[in-house]
């Protein structure tokens, strides 16, 4: 554009933009980058070797695809990811937003309404309220529960995977619901309408008229709950990824190999490994997006 | 859609509803129970639980340190986004959208996840671990690529007549923004002081790896402490502070939801 630099010359340009440079090149840029490294040495939390560390090339990549807790982590995330993000919810969100389309009004301020707060209240605040509900001796779904003659179970112990799974298709939920909803309100009435009159069925109007409609959207948003599910931290606060490493997804691996057992540059090649998942995530979204513009 | 489908349909989206509410009971129930377990007990509501959390020095300073992060940070974030976003938005220059774009990368990969072991090995070689102003520049570094991208937007849409009009007066650049764009762009900062503020505010990861002493602590690590702390968790604090804890929050959400619907909650969090 001509002239576009008239009201501010370079060195102001300059000024304005370096101070929120400097911070993200500090704190989020070198970060990223520092990690690689860091991953190639011995560097540990204390001792000698947090003064000293020394260069241990791909030892630590060696090490992490020969230990079973790593492919467990991976496995845990995994399952994780396909239970709580995709059927969970993904699939959760897509079949709300259709029964709600149709509803409008009240229902759906009460169902996005209570979706949308298990997704803003505080994470820590969350984890305590799910280790209450699902006490074993006093929490509420075991009184539920019992009341129509079931047994007590500890639900945390007995099935760890299976309450983090859960819990996080709770906490999630509403994004997916939220995104899907707004996708739905861009296809035209008409078009859902003259299905119906024609005779098609719920399931023949779910996947000729409304799927092709938001299919674009429903890949935006699978690639980035996968994303955010793989970057978890919140099921920390819930089992500390037990009992016996059974819900003991990779960023808790992550925290427990470089905090707990103070080996910094063995977690940081797994970091970097997650880097490079996320990257790929990343990627991916750019790709979809790019897609749809031309499309 | 036939009588029965609906009457199926409905039942479906009440059990529904119920799942997503029913965990919130405690918070609601607990904080008020003259006999707070982790049960739902029902007893004459009492405020004791609220005295006891007033007594608890650890409580009241970790207050204290989540308000400094927060409203530190979303400060910095406003500031620094809004210049940047500002001096970006009038100038051109190539590989412009390239440059946000690849912001907005780093942003979403490096998460504080992936990054938490780097980011305390740079905290400890700045002399930074058990430092407020730490996770005060490492919550404004992961912020600042969104929060540009956002004030760019809203300020590519103020008219420049107001500027060159300013320029005929003699102001120049600080001028320019400060008197001229920054009022300007008041709805875009408030979105951005939302975003940065719910997520900074319940944010447990960053201060968990980057602050060591209970005197630093803000109030997301010292409910983890007051819950995981030996002995008998103090239930009736614990939720009484959950629940104060969670108030901001809660205000927001009833206030943007009354304002805008849930609509806009979809750019609110991730």
């Amino acid at each position: 554009m001509p002239g576009s630099n008239q009201f501010l010359s370079r060195k102001t340009i300059f000024a304005f933009l370096a101070p929120a440079f400097i911070l993200i090149s500090v704190f989020l840029v070198f970060p990223a980058f520092w990690v690689i490294y860091l991953g190639l040495t011995d560097q540990a939390l204390t001792g000698i070797k947090a003064v000293l560390p020394s260069f241990v090339f791909l030892k630590n990549f060696r090490v992490a695809l020969g230990d079973r807790f790593f492919y467990n982590a991976l496995k845990i995330s995994f399952i994780f990811c396909l239970g709580s993000a995709w059927l969970g919810q993904a699939l959760l969100g897509l079949v709300l937003a259709i029964s709600l389309y149709e509803l409008k009004g009240f229902w759906r301020n009460f169902v996005s309404g209570a979706a949308v707060l298990a997704w803003i209240i505080p994470e820590v605040v969350v984890a305590y309220l799910w280790i209450a509900f699902l006490d074993k001796d006093f929490g509420l779904l075991n009184q539920m529960l019992g009341a129509v003659g079931f047994s007590r179970i500890n639900w945390l112990y007995t099935h760890p995977l299976l309450a983090i799974v859960i819990f996080n298709t709770w906490r999630g939920t509403a994004f997916s619901l939220l995104l899907f909803s707004s996708a739905l309100e861009t296809i035209p009435p008409a078009f859902i309408e003259s299905a119906k009159v024609m005779g098609a069925s719920l399931i023949q109007r779910f996947f000729q008229i409304i799927l092709p409609q938001i299919r674009a959207i429903l890949l935006t948003d699978l690639i980035l709950i996968t994303l955010w599910t793989f970057n978890v931290f919140t099921p920390f606060l819930l089992t500390g990824g037990g009992p016996s490493f059974r819900s003991e997804i990779l960023p808790i691996y992550i925290w427990r190999t470089s905090f707990k057992y103070f080996k910094l540059g063995y977690g940081s090649s797994v970091s970097s490994i997650l880097l490079l998942i996320n990257l790929g995530f990343a990627l991916l979204y750019l790709l979809a997006r790019g897609r749809k513009k031309h499309a | 859609m036939p009588k029965y489908g609906r009457a199926v349909l409905l039942i479906f989206l009440t059990l529904i509803a119920l799942w997503f509410l029913l965990p919130l009971l405690w918070l609601l129930v607990t904080p008020f129970s003259k006999e707070p377990s982790l049960g739902i007990s029902l007893t004459v509501p009492t405020l004791k639980n609220f005295y006891e959390l007033a007594q608890a020095k650890t409580a009241l300073l970790a207050f204290k340190n989540s308000l400094i992060i927060s409203i530190g940070s979303v400060a910095l974030v406003v500031l620094l986004a809004s210049l940047a976003g500002y001096a970006l938005s009038r100038s051109e220059f190539i590989g412009k959208d390239a440059l946000i774009t690849l912001l907005l990368i780093f942003s979403s990969v490096v998460t504080g996840v992936a990054a938490m072991v780097p980011i305390y090995a740079l905290c400890q070689k700045l002399h930074l671990i058990d430092s407020l102003l730490a996770v005060v520049l490492v919550f404004s570094a992961g912020f600042l690529p969104t929060a540009i991208f956002i004030l760019k937007d809203f300020i590519d849409r103020v008219p420049r007549a107001y500027e060159e009009a300013a320029l005929v007066d003699g102001s120049r650049g600080t001028d320019l923004f400060g008197r001229i764009v920054f009022p300007l762009i008041g709805p875009g900062a408030a979105v951005v002081a939302v975003l940065c503020f719910v997520n900074i505010w319940s944010n447990f990861l960053v201060p968990f790896i980057l602050i060591r002493t209970n005197r630093k602590a803000p109030i997301s690590i010292a409910i983890y402490q007051f819950f995981t702390e030996v002995g008998i968790p103090r239930i009736g604090l614990i939720s009484a502070y959950s629940l104060i804890y969670a108030l901001p929050v809660l205000v927001i959400y009833f206030w943007v939801s009354k304002k805008y619907g849930f609509g806009f909650f979809g750019g609110l969090k991730g």
